[in-house]
């Protein structure tokens, strides 16, 4: 009982104390503990599957397909705008990749080439947003259509088989397990990594926390927000053209239609991942853990042999009740009043 | 101490604004203004509400750029691709009436906002920030305690320990010159004193300082020299020498009246 007083405690003068382990990484926790609920859970509805690794293969695989977007979509969310229009640079820069190959441009090349096409394509959405300030969730909409249009175009609507005689390095680097370890799953390792040093321990991701936080003040501090933004969605660009060349070589082929299915996993995986649509703040942590979650409830339904049409309920479900709870929790830390007011 | 260039001639001016315009649509913030502000000089800023104080200071950082014509000198320098950055990296720090923090965020990242630290792998080095950003916080600040830490996100302060960021902000990276927009703005007793000190140990330092306040009895004492501005215009440029207190008071009634010191 003593312990108890002594911990809620108030400070004795006014100050205002520093800000505890919950305050600091709540949203962290809160979805890394979602995650372990939704774990048991399935354990519980289907042991023989969940204490199965080969269920755990599946999503490792499928997962990182979109979830090293959602990693490179936090930094455009954290800076206060978002990015619509990655399907379809996913499958212009997959088709860059396949045309140049068809020309004989060696491999290495060619996945040069498609990252430029995919950076390019980021860029344009950057610098339409932030130097001439239109709402991103208008113009990527915009851009969505023209990158999906100009694949189409390109490709007449054709796929092209991407088999593993044809591409044996791809399909080294980005489909064979490595040690028995989905390679898809090591790769969204070291991306998350990657991402996770250049968001805290980069002065680019110091940047995106205080272009997204209050525009104006980074401005007059000397951080040019055009940039950091430009660069934000560069980013999403380049590693939205390696889920796509991923996702790709996974299914030995390419579509034209690569993509399609993608837009709300990912975006629903950094909001999930506790990253606030207000801009300013988010973890990459979140993002991780989050697109995990989303893969896995794809993958578990299936598994647990529940009827495939409670997918969709159960997203929405995980979804709701986190992003509200994340919010409830998030007010309580911060003692304000649990509708904002 | 250092001489206060009272001629005007005897050095070049740290900062020299000539013939700038700043027009934003169809208002005229500042017209044809001639402006300069010597080493070791505290240079007043005066002026009715509107009458271009904020414009001119975000011009001289860089955050506005002047109509063409106008010119801005760096030490002698003319320097066309001027920005904040830039003006920061040349050691002109603001303490912006706005105070310009980024709430959400930790005071630490604040402190160093736009100026991180970084390690020898030019990596962000968190743990030299907070620890400096302690050490600001308890010598500059008067945080005595070890309650407020430098991870405490900025929108937890009080208005005066915001201020107190934003000028420690300004003091600590040894700026050749300090700008302070009001900063005496919604500042407790004691807080307005320490801030003036503060005014008064640049200029023992042999650093400039152009101070912008509404209250003339907090600028008169610290200043050497002092601009009047009036709607955009310079109305008049005093050495403190030539003009008292209540001379100074009569003038700026007038100028507000009719537009004109004379």
């Amino acid at each position: 009982m003593s312990t108890e007083t002594q911990k809620a405690r108030r400070p004795a003068d006014n100050r205002v104390a520093p800000p505890s382990w919950l305050r600091r990484y709540g949203s962290q926790l809160g979805i890394i503990g979602v995650g372990i609920a939704m774990w048991l859970g399935f354990v519980l509805a289907a042991p023989a599957v969940f204490t199965n690794i080969d269920i755990y293969k599946a999503f490792a695989q499928t997962t990182p397909q979109f979830g090293i977007i959602a990693l490179a979509l936090t930094f455009v969310v954290i800076t206060g705008e978002i990015d619509l229009s990655f399907p379809s640079i996913m499958a212009l820069g997959t088709a860059a990749f396949c045309l140049l190959a068809q020309a004989s441009v060696p491999w290495p090349l060619a996945l040069l080439g498609a990252f430029v096409v995919g950076a390019i394509c980021g860029w344009i959405n950057g610098t339409l947003v932030a130097r001439l300030n239109i709402p991103s969730l208008v113009i990527t909409i915009g851009t969505s259509f023209l990158f999906r249009g100009l694949e189409l175009v390109l490709m007449n609507g054709t796929g092209v088989p991407l088999t593993a005689d044809k591409y044996p390095a791809l399909h080294a680097i980005f489909r064979e397990p490595v040690w028995g370890m989905p390679v898809q799953t090591l790769w969204m390792i070291a991306i998350g990594v990657a991402l996770w040093l250049l968001l805290n321990r980069s002065r680019f991701g110091a940047h995106v926390f205080l272009v997204g936080d209050n525009p104006t003040s980074a401005r007059l501090m000397g951080i040019d927000v055009v940039r950091v933004k430009t660069r934000a969605f560069t980013l999403v660009g380049v590693i939205a053209v390696l889920a796509g060349i991923m996702t790709s070589i996974y299914g030995y082929y390419f579509w034209p239609t690569t993509g399609d299915g993608f837009l709300l996993n990912t975006i629903a995986s950094v909001f999930l991942g506790g990253t606030s649509v207000f801009g300013g703040t988010g973890s990459i942590v979140g993002s991780f853990v989050a697109s995990y979650i989303i893969g896995a409830i794809n993958a578990g339904i299936v598994s647990a042999g529940i009827n495939a049409f409670y997918t969709q309920l159960c997203f929405g479900l995980v979804i709701v009740v986190s992003v509200v709870l994340q919010t409830i929790i998030e007010r309580r830390i911060r003692r304000q009043s649990i509708t904002g007011r | 101490m250092s001489q206060a260039n009272n001629d005007g001639t005897a050095s070049v001016p740290v900062i020299e604004l000539r013939n700038v315009s700043k027009t934003f649509g169809e208002v005229r913030s500042l017209s044809e203004i001639d402006f300069k502000v010597h080493p070791g000089e505290i240079v007043g800023l005066l002026g009715d509400n509107g009458a271009g104080k904020s414009t001119l200071v975000k011009t001289v950082m860089g955050f506005h750029r002047p109509d063409s014509g106008g010119e801005v000198f760096f030490k002698g320098r003319r320097i066309d691709d001027w920005s904040v950055a830039r003006a920061r990296g040349l050691g002109i720090e603001t303490v912006y009436q706005e105070r310009a923090l980024c709430e959400k965020q930790p005071i630490w990242r604040n402190m160093f906002m736009g100026r991180e630290l970084r390690n020898t792998w030019g990596l962000l080095d968190v743990q030299r920030m907070r620890a400096e950003c302690a050490r600001l916080m308890s010598e500059h600040m008067g945080f005595t305690s070890a309650a407020v830490h430098p991870d405490n996100v900025v929108t937890t302060m009080s208005g005066g320990e915001k201020q107190g960021v934003a000028i420690t902000r300004a003091l600590y990276f040894d700026a050749e010159l300090v700008i302070l927009d009001e900063p005496t703005m919604g500042l407790s007793l004691t807080e307005t004193k320490k801030t003036l000190d503060f005014v008064g140990n640049i200029k023992k330092a042999g650093k400039s300082a152009i101070f912008i306040d509404h209250n003339i009895f907090h600028v008169y004492p610290v200043v050497d020299r002092l601009y009047v501005l009036d709607r955009g215009k310079v109305a008049g440029v005093y050495d403190k020498s030539q003009i008292t207190m209540d001379q100074l008071i009569e003038r700026l009634y007038h100028v507000a009246r009719t537009g004109s010191l004379h």
